[in-house]
């Protein structure tokens, strides 16, 4: 009888996760719908202005769409090159003591809240790297893409160790024993049978730096056109969201286009996380994990 | 086994608890609260006079509690349709749509003048730019002049730091300098007077535009249609780009809403107005 109770107590806990995706889905749509009602859905899509309270208003969300493109893909070559190879540092080369320093630092760059990242990006990062560049403003996709890259450094590089240490011993043994030296064993042996790992921690750094809101919002400028150059300044879809919420009238189309805004983020990041799933599952069966 | 699974069962009650006390917290509305509690929400611009006089106000009515917080002016006047606040602060009169939505749930918003703000245009300190027309102004920022050299400055790239879309600033300096034209698309748009400053501070070419209190020694202000920004040029009206900022109440204002509009216009209030940076009334 008692075991019941906790069973069905627990069930209700579990299933409260789905209870909030379906509302939060639910609001999205409702939310978001009229937008694309009134605007069409091309127009809101692929239009090149984005002047939500001028009167009459534009809602083209194409600059906030490749603003946050721009700077996913600068942040995602950062996020690897630091991310994986320090996981391969840490995992494959590092000493004991290396270890048991590095481990920890990488994740508490994790426990930093991004509006510290902000703060740091706009007064410390910006102006240096207007100066060093020479470029007329600080505040551009380069410098989003820089902090928010460090940001993806700790999903990126503890997942992906998780994926090396999954690499069974005989693998390595194996390689070694037929002659290969340690550097051909790590590039062609254990990366490669960690691949859909790396690809898992990858995919999922990435969702992390198209959702961060603060940073960008404080970094990136702000300017709500369609970029040209890395070095100019954007408005990634977030920080539109961030920045306009609190002064759209309930209600409003300008209300509703913040909400369609989060839509395809939200579908942006829904597409990553089930495409991570996928490759994930892949990578068990490979190494006979699944069981 | 058993021990294990009463301690869990027992802080998941604690727990629920704890949030029903949470939800309780929440929904019930500071208008109901009894009247000892005062809640202040809007403008960013507003909010220093807000913040303070209400720290001094509590200081010297002890059974009163005040709450202040920002949102934006917006956030502000919905609160107050809403009825979830008592004093909404503005930095610009209400609109018709929020004065139809206010009306529709039977609530009269009343504007009370607190003090007077004027928009300083600033550039950074290396900038050797002294004054600008308002034309210039509205050139630069409308994307019709791109360069220094063309508004009496040296060469560059201006950079344009614009204000959020969103904020009682922005839409002040739309209507006071650009005649409601649109800001260029490849403008900054900062989320604070604070980082509009700090961009410009940091930015040889840029120009920005901030509330008076805002100005720094980091920043030049510079001298419009041949008027300095200052409280004196503000208060007779000289100073083409300035504004009144507002508490709107619900009616006219009664009880503790009375009492701390009253404090703001005192002596004692103007004197907070002008040390956060503004322009007093007196």
């Amino acid at each position: 009888m008692k075991e019941k109770i906790y069973r069905q107590l627990f069930a209700l806990l579990a299933f409260a996760s789905v209870l909030f995706l379906v509302g939060i889905s639910i609001t999205l749509f409702v939310e978001g719908l009229p937008v694309f009602m009134e605007v069409g859905v091309f127009d809101f899509l692929f239009g090149k202005l984005w002047y939500p309270t001028s009167d009459p208003p534009d809602f083209g969300i194409l600059p906030l769409i490749m603003a946050t493109v721009w700077v996913t893909g600068g942040a995602l070559v950062i996020g690897i090159v630091l991310g994986v190879g320090s996981a391969i540092y840490i995992h494959e080369m590092a000493g004991r003591t290396q270890r048991a320093i590095l481990k920890p630092t990488v994740e508490i760059l994790a426990a930093i809240p991004s509006i510290v990242y902000g703060f740091f990006g706009m007064v410390l990062v910006a102006p240096f790297l207007q100066r060093l560049l020479d470029i007329p403003v600080g505040l551009c996709a380069f410098t989003g893409s820089l902090v928010l890259g460090i940001m993806t450094v700790p999903t990126i590089c503890s997942i992906s160790e998780d994926a090396l240490s999954y690499v069974p011993h005989s693998f390595r043994e194996a390689s070694l024993a037929v002659g290969a030296n340690r550097w051909q064993t790590l590039t062609q042996v254990v990366i490669p049978a960690a691949g859909s790992g790396i690809s898992t921690a990858i995919i999922l750094g990435m969702s992390r730096a198209v959702g961060e809101t603060m940073t960008v919002l404080m970094v990136c400028g702000g300017a709500a056109m369609v970029p040209t150059s890395f070095f100019q300044p954007v408005r990634p879809m977030t920080a539109a969201i961030a920045a306009e919420m609190g002064e759209a009238v309930v209600g409003g189309l300008h209300f509703h286009a913040l909400f369609a805004i989060g839509l395809i983020l939200f579908f942006i990041t829904l597409l990553f996380n089930v495409v991570a799933e996928m490759v994930s599952r892949r990578f068990r069966l490979k190494l006979g994990l699944a069981g | 086994m058993k021990e294990i699974a009463k301690k869990i069962l027992s802080t998941v009650v604690a727990s629920g608890l704890l949030l029903s006390c949470l939800m309780v917290a929440m929904t019930s509305s500071p208008a109901d609260a009894g009247g000892n509690r005062l809640t202040i929400t809007g403008s960013t611009t507003v909010l220093p006079i807000a913040q303070r006089a209400a720290e001094d106000f509590m200081e010297k009515h002890a059974e009163i509690n005040i709450s202040v917080q920002g949102g934006g002016s917006g956030v502000g006047i919905a609160s107050l349709i809403d009825g979830t606040c008592d004093i909404a602060d503005a930095s610009r009169p209400i609109k018709d749509k929020e004065l139809e939505r206010a009306v529709a749930r039977g609530i009269d918003p009343k504007a009370n003048v607190v003090a007077m703000d004027g928009i300083a245009l600033i550039v950074n300190t290396g900038n050797s730019l002294q004054s600008l027309t308002k034309a210039q102004v509205k050139a630069i920022y409308t994307g019709k002049v791109s360069d220094w050299s063309a508004v009496g400055g040296g060469s560059g790239q201006i950079v344009v730091v614009s204000r959020d879309s969103a904020s009682g600033t922005f839409e002040a300096f739309g209507e006071l300098a650009l005649d409601k034209e649109r800001v260029r698309p490849d403008a900054l748009m900062q989320a604070s007077n604070q980082a509009v400053a700090t961009t410009v501070a940091k930015t040889p070419g840029a120009i920005g535009y901030v509330g008076l209190g805002y100005l720094t020694p980091d920043v030049r202000s510079l001298v419009i249609d041949g008027v300095m920004p200052t409280k004196e040029t503000v208060l007779t009206g000289e100073y083409g780009l300035a504004r009144p900022l507002f508490m709107y109440t619900n009616g006219k204002p009664t009880g503790y809403t009375k009492n701390f509009i009253d404090f703001v216009l005192s002596e004692e209030g103007q004197k907070i107005v002008e040390e956060v940076g503004y322009v007093g009334l007196k």
